[in-house]
């Protein structure tokens, strides 16, 4: 924890400075007859958050915050794994939306979760995984008529039912 | 005196068979809508303004009335049962909402919520019937430096919410307020903050996407990591005698939060540029100043759910005054609200209290009712809410992520901004690893694009004077209070340390 912290507070320093230098794009400065210019804002609130992370690396030198006087791990085993079946199974299903539906990647995403990390039974995940996008549909596309993306031509035929039923 | 007589005509107007109808359907639709994440008050009174071309003009600003109701009363459920808020106006509710659910107390929050909204908007009605006029000649002598200095307090009060490490907290507000700068200059107009000129950045990044990331992603992630994945299910009391018993708590636990949020969240409400989101989060911010436990904010106090949740509905109240009065909409769903009063062939402004008579006190008459129907329906619909969160969490955390999605997805309508929110998701989780507060910058990106422009404006004004925040009669006192608030933590934490350096080892 408390290599990671400094770590954080250096990328966060060195965030602070890119915003700082995209912001000059636009006037930083005050413009006569017409206040300060459009990147001032940007401009000063990032170089205030470039003081903070130099205070954050003041505190951990003091071993000020709890995570500077820490040496337990940032992640243990359990979760490095939870962060790549988890946050891979997000990444995962965002990445399916655009392929197979909204309504396909919620369901493939449920039925991985609840089957391959929820261990229940194939019968309640697949019950759950294909009923949730159903009704999510009806309330997206009926009730609030919200199209979510449909994902590759392929997909028609079963859109094309579900839009007879609605419209 | 006449005041009650037009009350009591507008009264029995909205308990017309028609008018009642329309405030039950628009409360229950509103309510559900409102506890969705991702859609709030704007998405159901945009969504069905055009069935309101159905029925006469006043039941039909009746019926979006009782929409925004019952969303107002639905914020609070997403925020306290899945820790998602569903809109800004909800996000302090987790503050202490979500704690409250998480020791098994998930009724509590909620019987918290709901009674504190009733009364928050039972307040608000109170001084929208007696005050009305005077009241929106007081907002219209809210110019950009007032308005400012007002966003100057509400950061103030972050600093308090943010915990110890002030560095760490400041960093969360600024980076706030400059993810709410990306996109475009609202005042020359220019790109600006594109960032790695990426042109999705172009349409700046939406308060709803940090949101969702940092509370639905985010949290989901921490909870799994937190708990190895044995989430300790609730056992929540769904029984009459129960009910009573966190009614009882409520009320005793709950008041003074209550009696902050509903007055503070009227006033802050009715400012045209304000509305019910930096109300919410003040009245949290004094809530917690004013106790005599301030520890136990966030982690679980009904003062905690109470002050929000009295002051966002009792904001939305307000924001409807300068509507009606002036014809100046105080947030996204009056404004929509003013466009259907447009196309109904009615003039917002001054003379519609004159003019229209009976649709305004119509309107007012509604909202007494709706706000009864809207606490009454809540109450009902506890135990179904609270049944979501007796389900095993292997089906609730997915649950939770695909609400995330479709939900952050139907907000925006744009892949670009999913992908941040899963960013932000993966972010925010690392970052509460080393204790940075999120929180305020999901309140700054808000609260932003409002304190940006009207800093500008005020340098303007004044030629680049800053001392235009201290010399004005309102702004002034506003603005050292402010920053009183801000400096204070910080002199605490020195005098801390140097006593601490005192003692002998």
């Amino acid at each position: 924890m408390r290599v990671g912290e400094i770590v954080t507070a250096g990328f966060l320093a060195l965030l602070s400075l890119y915003l700082m230098w995209k912001s000059t794009e636009l006037p930083v400065g005050y413009i006569a007859g017409q206040g300060p210019g459009g990147g001032a804002w940007p401009f000063w609130l990032s170089g205030i958050m470039l003081i903070c992370c130099g205070f954050t690396a003041f505190n951990w030198w003091r071993e000020n915050t709890p995570a500077s006087r820490s040496d337990a791990p940032l992640l243990d085993a359990y979760g490095w794994k939870m962060l790549l079946f988890v946050g891979g199974g997000i990444i995962g299903f965002v990445a399916l939306v655009s392929i197979i539906s909204m309504y396909g990647a919620i369901a493939v995403f449920l039925f991985y979760y609840m089957w391959f990390l929820g261990r229940h039974s194939l019968w309640l995940s697949l019950l759950i995984a294909l009923v949730t996008p159903i009704a999510m549909f009806f309330f997206f596309e009926g009730a609030m008529r919200i199209t979510m993306p449909s994902g590759l031509p392929f997909t028609d035929p079963v859109f094309n039912v579900l839009y007879d039923i609605i419209y | 005196m006449e005041v009650l007589s037009l009350l009591a005509d507008g009264m029995l107007l909205s308990l017309q068979p028609l008018n009642l109808m329309m405030i039950l359907i628009g409360v229950t639709v509103g309510l559900f809508i409102g506890a969705m994440p991702g859609l709030g008050s704007v998405n159901g009174v945009a969504i069905l303004l055009p069935v309101t071309f159905l029925v006469p003009p006043g039941s039909a600003i009746i019926f979006l009335a009782a929409i925004y109701y019952g969303a107002m009363y639905g914020g609070a459920i997403s925020s306290i049962t899945l820790g998602i808020p569903g809109a800004s106006t909800a996000v302090a509710t987790t503050f202490d909402g979500r704690p409250l659910a998480r020791q098994g107390k998930a009724s509590l929050a909620l019987v918290t919520a709901a009674l504190a909204s009733f009364v928050g908007g039972t307040v608000a009605n109170i001084l929208f019937t007696l005050f009305a006029p005077i009241l929106a000649t007081v907002a219209l002598s809210f110019g950009p430096p007032e308005v400012f200095a007002l966003m100057l307090l509400a950061f103030a009060t972050f600093v308090g919410l943010g915990g110890d490490d002030i560095p760490k907290t400041v960093f969360s507000i600024c980076f706030g307020l400059v993810l709410g700068a990306v996109g475009f200059d609202q005042i020359s107009g220019a790109p600006r903050l594109v960032l790695f000129d990426y042109n999705g950045f172009l349409q700046g990044i939406g308060f709803l996407v940090l949101a969702i990331g940092v509370y639905g992603i985010g949290e989901m992630f921490w909870t799994i990591e937190q708990t190895r994945g044995d989430v300790t299910t609730t056992t929540p009391k769904m029984t009459a005698k129960g009910m009573a018993a966190d009614t009882k708590e409520a009320t005793k636990r709950g008041w003074k939060g209550t009696m902050i949020g509903s007055f503070l969240g009227f006033f802050v409400g009715i400012l045209p540029a304000a509305g019910a989101t930096p109300g919410s989060l003040m009245s949290y911010g004094v809530a917690k100043m004013v106790s005599r436990r301030p520890a136990e904010f966030g982690k679980g106090h009904p003062d905690g759910v109470a002050a929000p949740e009295a002051a966002n509905n009792s904001a939305s109240t307000g924001s409807m005054l300068p509507m009606l009065t002036l014809g100046i909409p105080g947030s996204p769903t009056t404004a929509i609200l003013l466009g259907g009063m447009v196309i109904w062939g009615l003039v917002p402004g001054p003379r519609l209290f004159v003019d229209e008579t009976e649709f305004v006190w119509g309107l007012i008459g509604s909202f007494y009712i709706s706000n009864l129907a809207a606490v009454l329906m809540n109450l009902a619909f506890i135990p179904v809410f609270i049944w979501m969160l007796r389900m095993p969490f292997t089906i609730l955390a997915p649950m939770i992520f695909v609400l995330s999605i479709a939900g952050g997805y139907a907000a925006t309508r744009d892949m670009f901004d999913i992908w941040l929110m899963v960013g932000f998701g993966l972010g925010a989780f690392f970052l509460r690893k080393f204790d940075y507060p999120l929180a305020p910058a999901v309140l700054a990106i808000v609260l932003g694009p409002i304190a940006e422009p009207t800093l500008r404006q005020s340098l303007l004004l004044s030629s680049g004077d800053p001392s235009i925040f201290f010399t004005r009669p309102v702004a002034g006192p506003i603005t050292i209070i402010a920053l009183i608030l801000i400096f204070l933590p910080g002199i605490k934490l020195v005098r801390r340390m140097r006593d601490k350096r005192k003692e002998p080892a």
